[in-house]
């Protein structure tokens, strides 16, 4: 096996506030190979945007407590001084965001914007820069891109400006892309052909890709491994295959039930989660997920589970023995799915 | 560009005359007081009042004296061009008693605009990078005495405290550069410029707080610090680009209402501008000086709007005009 590009250790993110201390992320072990993309999945508040926010050093709250460790090609991050970490993010390390609307800046033209990120890691002039910025965005699928460099973000339609941002994340040639939502919110028509763009690039800039998504149907074609987020902790790791056809977590079994499908007979309801994501601040005792958990047992109320492979590589924290795990969702899930 | 900047002042022409009708209406047709009476001398006869009234053009059809005004303000009169008419109290052409108490108001108003952006908008951008902080919290508490001072307040403790009980500023006053040289001209006016500055730079610090601190939690600036970009660049290049534009508007207003007269700070500090000079005339009921005075007031106003307009799409690539 190769060194792995990135590898999470065991990363907790907690931010005090004067409610209590909120766990974004709790006990969060991960890799990623070179070259792969990884899924991230879960609710809104599961901690999957906070993990790869310090990742990127970009915590926003100063006061935040971060622990575990974050190794990249090597090196742990979080031990990294801010000069050296600046010089990681955006030429190693960058990211596209959920809302291309407002993740240009309005005042400054799109070419200056892409060209401000090279110039910021490279030794190059301004018209060099330019010229570059306008090869991105041509890369990225921008006709007349020479013309399009000149303009502003608001004469840049919403799939256009994640292009944009797209070109601007790939200008430096990084190792690893993470896309947090990047087709959230965009229309439909223009998520699969902004997730078709960032399979392609993804091969021709050979870089590592991790889709933050809260959408199991995302990820499903474009994502080799996929990792399972809730309440802040992994709950199931394995390859797309695992997850679609073996997956071991009722969390997991609550996504994969909640996708709409057209070829489904119509009169067939999607069902939802019951139950509420959980309150960071109060996280419930044992397993997270029990309250909302229909499998749920005693152990599960008082004790944490733990991410345990299966099978190599598949994973799940999940006190329910594999046998029930593998009847359950075939009997259950599957027939649904 | 050019469409549009012909039918802004044809607009701001319109707004111009209809001051000029209401000033016309409220000061003649229903004056506080018949300044022929009270330019006439003591215990004037009827004759005499008949004679002044003559004289100050009184004795004509309101809308002949409203045309007669407007037409010398265009075509110039007898004491040249723009034609303000002359004062009752005086008798003498209203243009250089303008023009000079206008150098006055300028100085005061521009000299104050230097002190507020200077205190005000580095005040707000270091609360806003650390807010919460002790800085913060004490600039911000300063603030809100700042906006809660006002001038005919402010003005009087100033001058108790540093002239008249620490010696160490002069009395108010106005002593022109010309004449006196920059020392002493300088040391009259930083108190006025002071006291009229405080309560501005405390609008303008919290302003700036308030805007760099929405503009910082915006996605861009996330965008820019995951380019890699120092935070000295995210902060001034990104911060305060987009974060002090909406100053531009406030800034622009502001001033163009002081440069209509900064009438309680030019009482207080005996300072000869045109706001002074606006009080002084509605007592008396010098009716031209009335009539210039509010035009000009109206001219600073309509300009400020129109300029804001403009120099706001050069700032803001969203807004162009058609």
């Amino acid at each position: 096996m190769p060194e792995p590009l990135l590898e999470v250790r065991d990363l907790t993110v907690h931010f005090p506030t004067e409610d209590g201390l909120v766990k974004a992320v709790d006990g969060v072990s991960f890799t990623v190979q070179p070259g792969e993309t990884l899924g991230v999945v879960g609710e809104s508040g599961s901690g999957k945007s906070v993990t790869f926010l310090t990742v990127m050093g970009l915590t926003s709250s100063g006061s935040a407590i971060i622990e575990g460790e974050v190794l990249f090609q090597g090196q742990d991050l979080l031990k990294l001084p801010k000069d050296e970490m600046r010089t990681i993010r955006g030429s190693k390390i960058s990211m596209i965001f959920q809302d291309p609307m407002t993740s240009l800046h309005p005042f400054y033209k799109v070419g200056y914007q892409i060209g401000e990120a090279i110039r910021t890691h490279q030794k190059v002039s301004k018209n060099e820069a330019h010229d570059q910025a306008v090869e991105m965005l041509k890369r990225v699928g921008i006709s007349r891109p020479d013309e399009r460099a000149k303009q502003y973000p608001h004469e840049f339609s919403g799939g256009m400006r994640q292009r944009a941002m797209i070109a601007m994340a790939l200008s430096l040639n990084p190792d690893l892309l993470i896309a947090d939502e990047p087709t959230t919110a965009l229309d439909v028509t223009v998520q699969a052909q902004i997730l078709d763009l960032i399979d392609r690039l993804k091969d021709e800039f050979n870089a590592a890709v991790v889709m933050i998504t809260h959408d199991l149907g995302v990820v499903a074609e474009h994502c080799d491994d996929i990792q399972v987020m809730y309440a802040g902790r992994a709950v199931e790791f394995g390859d797309a295959r695992d997850i679609y056809y073996d997956a071991h977590h009722p969390y997991t079994w609550g996504l994969l039930r909640s996708i709409a499908r057209l070829d489904s007979s119509g009169r067939e309801r999607l069902e939802p989660i019951q139950g509420l994501p959980p309150s960071l601040i109060f996280v419930p005792p044992g397993c997270p997920f029990h309250p909302r958990c229909p499998y749920v047992f005693d152990k599960c109320r008082t004790d944490v589970p733990a991410l345990i492979p299966a099978d190599g590589h598949h994973a799940s924290a999940c006190h329910l023995s594999l046998a029930d795990k593998e009847r359950i969702f075939h009997e259950e899930v599957m027939v649904r799915t | 560009m050019g469409r549009y900047l012909v039918r802004r002042l044809l607009w701001v022409a319109l707004v111009l005359l209809i001051i000029t009708v209401i000033t016309f209406l409220i000061f003649f047709v229903m004056p506080p007081t018949d300044p022929a009476v009270v330019f006439a001398g003591k215990q004037p006869t009827k004759e005499t009042i008949a004679e002044v009234r003559r004289q100050f053009g009184l004795d004509k059809p309101i809308y002949e004296q409203m045309g007669l005004f407007i037409w010398h303000l265009f075509k110039g009169d007898a004491y040249g061009w723009p034609g303000l008419g002359f004062s009752f109290n005086t008798r003498s052409p209203l243009k250089p008693i303008i023009m000079s108490r206008l150098w006055v108001t300028v100085q005061l108003a521009l000299g104050a605009a230097v002190v507020w952006l200077a205190l005000g908008i580095p005040i707000g951008i270091l609360s806003a990078l650390r807010p919460r902080s002790l800085f913060d919290r004490l600039a911000m508490g300063f603030a809100l005495i700042g906006v809660s001072a006002p001038v005919f307040f402010l003005g009087p403790v100033f001058l108790y405290v540093f002239w008249f009980k620490l010696r160490i500023a002069p009395s108010s006053g106005y002593f022109p550069i010309s004449q006196f040289g920059i020392v002493p001209w300088f040391q009259h006016f930083i108190m006025p410029w002071v006291v009229l500055a405080l309560l501005y730079a405390a609008f303008y610090a919290r302003m700036t707080r308030a805007n760099l601190i929405e503009t910082m939690g915006q996605d861009y600036i996330r965008t820019a610090r995951a380019k890699g970009l120092s935070e000295r660049r995210v902060v001034l290049r990104h911060g305060l680009r987009a974060g002090l534009t909406p100053l531009v508007t406030m800034f622009g207003l502001d001033l163009g209402a002081l440069l209509g007269g900064a009438f309680i700070t030019e009482t207080v500090f005996n300072l000869p501008g045109i706001g002074n000079y606006a009080i002084r005339s509605a007592y008396s009921g010098d009716l031209y000086a009335i009539l210039d005075v509010t035009l000009i007031a109206g001219f600073f106003i309509t300009f400020a709007n129109l300029a804001v307009d403009i120099v706001y799409a050069f700032l803001d690539p969203r807004v162009r005009y058609s």
